[in-house]
């Protein structure tokens, strides 16, 4: 069982959190028509072994959407924070390549 | 090597049952070789066969990190079946359980197959409408398929849940008569001796490291046992195809997630068909000892942890006990979890990829299993001809770019939700 801290609420079970999918990804401008980066931000993923920048919604505790940091091997969770804004939250983190 | 047969086993036992060979040789790992397939599971050892047989190349290695039958193909449900919808997947599928149907005389081993049938319960009219055009597409593709009225289903399996308290009610079924289960060993067994008696080098405990490149074309792998070179590198690792594409410096449209999986303590024969719950997604199946193996969803988030999580095992056992209440009161003995390559339309891909000399096959989700045969006979014929066969044509990767998704649940690229 994962458990993962809400910085709204606390510590909860990850049954009370509903999984949103990698937050690496991040789509281009709506103006832009290229057909690589939409396939590229919609369709490709980075797919690690080890950290995976993820979004978690705390769908039974606050509703907030959550960006969390998670290794995919241990399950261990290395950090959490609102995902508010996740372009400045992966700024925090290592960027990803290319 | 010793050909299995009745006579044999009457031969050996009279003699005490020594003189059985080895049903594959454990190679030495050779300089290079035509074509080196990464992976020794179902896929990879069938892709090997294949080569031999249909296509006559004999100089191929299939390396496997681990030992043969000892990933994902001993980790699954071992459903075979072919009840699929969307072109591109009907045929392919339906071509995968005919190699079922003739596998055993052909490897002459023995899979075990057990043609029982599957039902795919109904729980509302809608499902039955949904469940009538599937079945009459499969029907139009020469697919066996039959609707079932709830009192069909409830000769063919009365410990489902006939009650009036029964919170999802069975209005129906989906029938295929011609899937079932098999013996999951088997196929990797049965596939590693018949490539091995063509000519095939498989060599275990050997794990890609990375690949040897010349000018921008991969042309060998570099591994734990040394470099070996190859005219084609194909990858049947499904689970880790992301990790072994990044190595090439591909990114690919797969998220890895888990699979759970259970078996309980064996009892006498009570369910003699394969039956998918319709309500929330969950399979059974009784196996040849007894026990109830049972499977359900992804636990849903990304993992390579080949161990499952608590959530998803209380949801198992809510559906368990939903559809056949009698199963609470077993217990589970063996709990297992597989890695699985999950794409963004559910359905896999067999193809070469961008980069010259490296094909692959892979995205199996958790469909792997019933599509070992002809996953391998598609992909041995795309590393020969260096094309596809019509039968994988649409299992490309860019698919996605160019908007032609097999995406037979409708879900959109949310993998875990396949």
């Amino acid at each position: 069982m994962l458990r993962i801290t809400c910085p709204f609420c606390g510590e909860r079970d990850q049954v009370e959190f509903a999984y949103g999918g990698d937050a690496a990804s991040v789509f281009p401008d709506l103006a832009d028509a290229d057909l690589d980066r939409w396939t590229d931000a919609v369709f490709m993923r980075d797919n690690p072994r080890g950290d995976h920048r993820e979004f978690w919604q705390h769908q039974h505790g606050c509703r907030q959407w959550l960006y969390v940091v998670r290794d995919t091997v241990t399950h261990e969770i290395k950090s959490t924070l609102p995902a508010r804004e996740p372009r400045r939250a992966a700024a925090t983190h290592e960027g990803r390549k290319g | 090597m010793t050909h299995y047969s009745a006579f044999a086993l009457v031969r050996k036992a009279l003699g005490g049952n020594r003189g059985w060979s080895r049903a594959w040789r454990n190679a030495e790992p050779k300089a290079g070789y035509d074509v080196v397939i990464v992976g020794g599971g179902g896929h990879g050892l069938a892709t090997a066969y294949y080569l031999a047989k249909e296509h006559g190349i004999t100089s191929v290695a299939v390396l496997e990190k681990g030992y043969i039958g000892g990933g994902n193909t001993g980790r699954n449900t071992t459903i075979v079946r072919s009840n699929y919808m969307i072109d591109g997947n009907t045929r392919f599928y339906e071509k995968s359980l005919r190699l079922w149907e003739e596998m055993s005389h052909d490897l002459n081993f023995n899979v075990m197959l057990s043609q029982r049938g599957q039902l795919n319960l109904c729980h509302s009219p809608a499902q039955m409408d949904a469940a009538a055009r599937r079945g009459n597409i499969m029907r139009m593709n020469g697919i066996d398929a039959e609707l079932l009225s709830r009192e069909e289903v409830r000769r063919k399996a009365p410990i489902l849940d006939f009650s009036d308290e029964a919170r999802f009610p069975i209005v129906g079924a989906l029938w295929q008569q011609r899937a079932g289960i098999a013996r999951h060993d088997a196929i990797a067994w049965g596939y590693a001796r018949g490539a091995d008696r063509h000519g095939v080098d498989i060599i275990q405990g050997c794990e890609v490291k990375g690949f040897v490149w010349e000018r921008g074309r991969v042309v060998g792998v570099e591994t734990t046992r040394g470099a070996i070179r190859a005219n084609k590198v194909g990858l049947a690792v499904a689970g880790h195809t992301g990790h072994l594409a990044k190595m090439a410096g591909l990114r690919l449209p797969i998220e890895t997630h888990l699979l759970q999986a259970f078996a309980t303590e064996p009892v006498k024969p009570i369910l003699d068909t394969v039956v998918s719950f319709g309500a929330a997604h969950f399979y059974v199946s009784q196996d040849d000892k007894g026990g109830m193996v049972m499977g359900s969803d992804l636990d849903g988030y990304n993992s390579y942890g080949q161990r499952g999580d608590l959530p998803l095992i209380e949801e198992t056992m809510a559906d368990a006990k939903a559809i056949i209440p009698l199963l609470s009161r077993l217990r589970v003995v063996r709990h297992w979890s597989g890695v699985m390559d999950m794409t963004m339309d559910g359905s896999p891909i067999i193809c070469k990829s961008p980069i010259d000399g490296l094909y692959i096959d892979g995205g199996w989700c958790y469909g792997g299993f019933k599509a070992s045969p002809a996953s391998g006979w598609c992909f041995a014929h795309t590393l020969a001809k260096d094309q596809p066969h019509e039968l994988n044509a649409r299992f490309t990767l860019d698919r996605f770019r160019r908007g032609y998704q097999l995406d037979e649940k409708g879900m959109g690229p949310t993998p875990w939700a396949h």
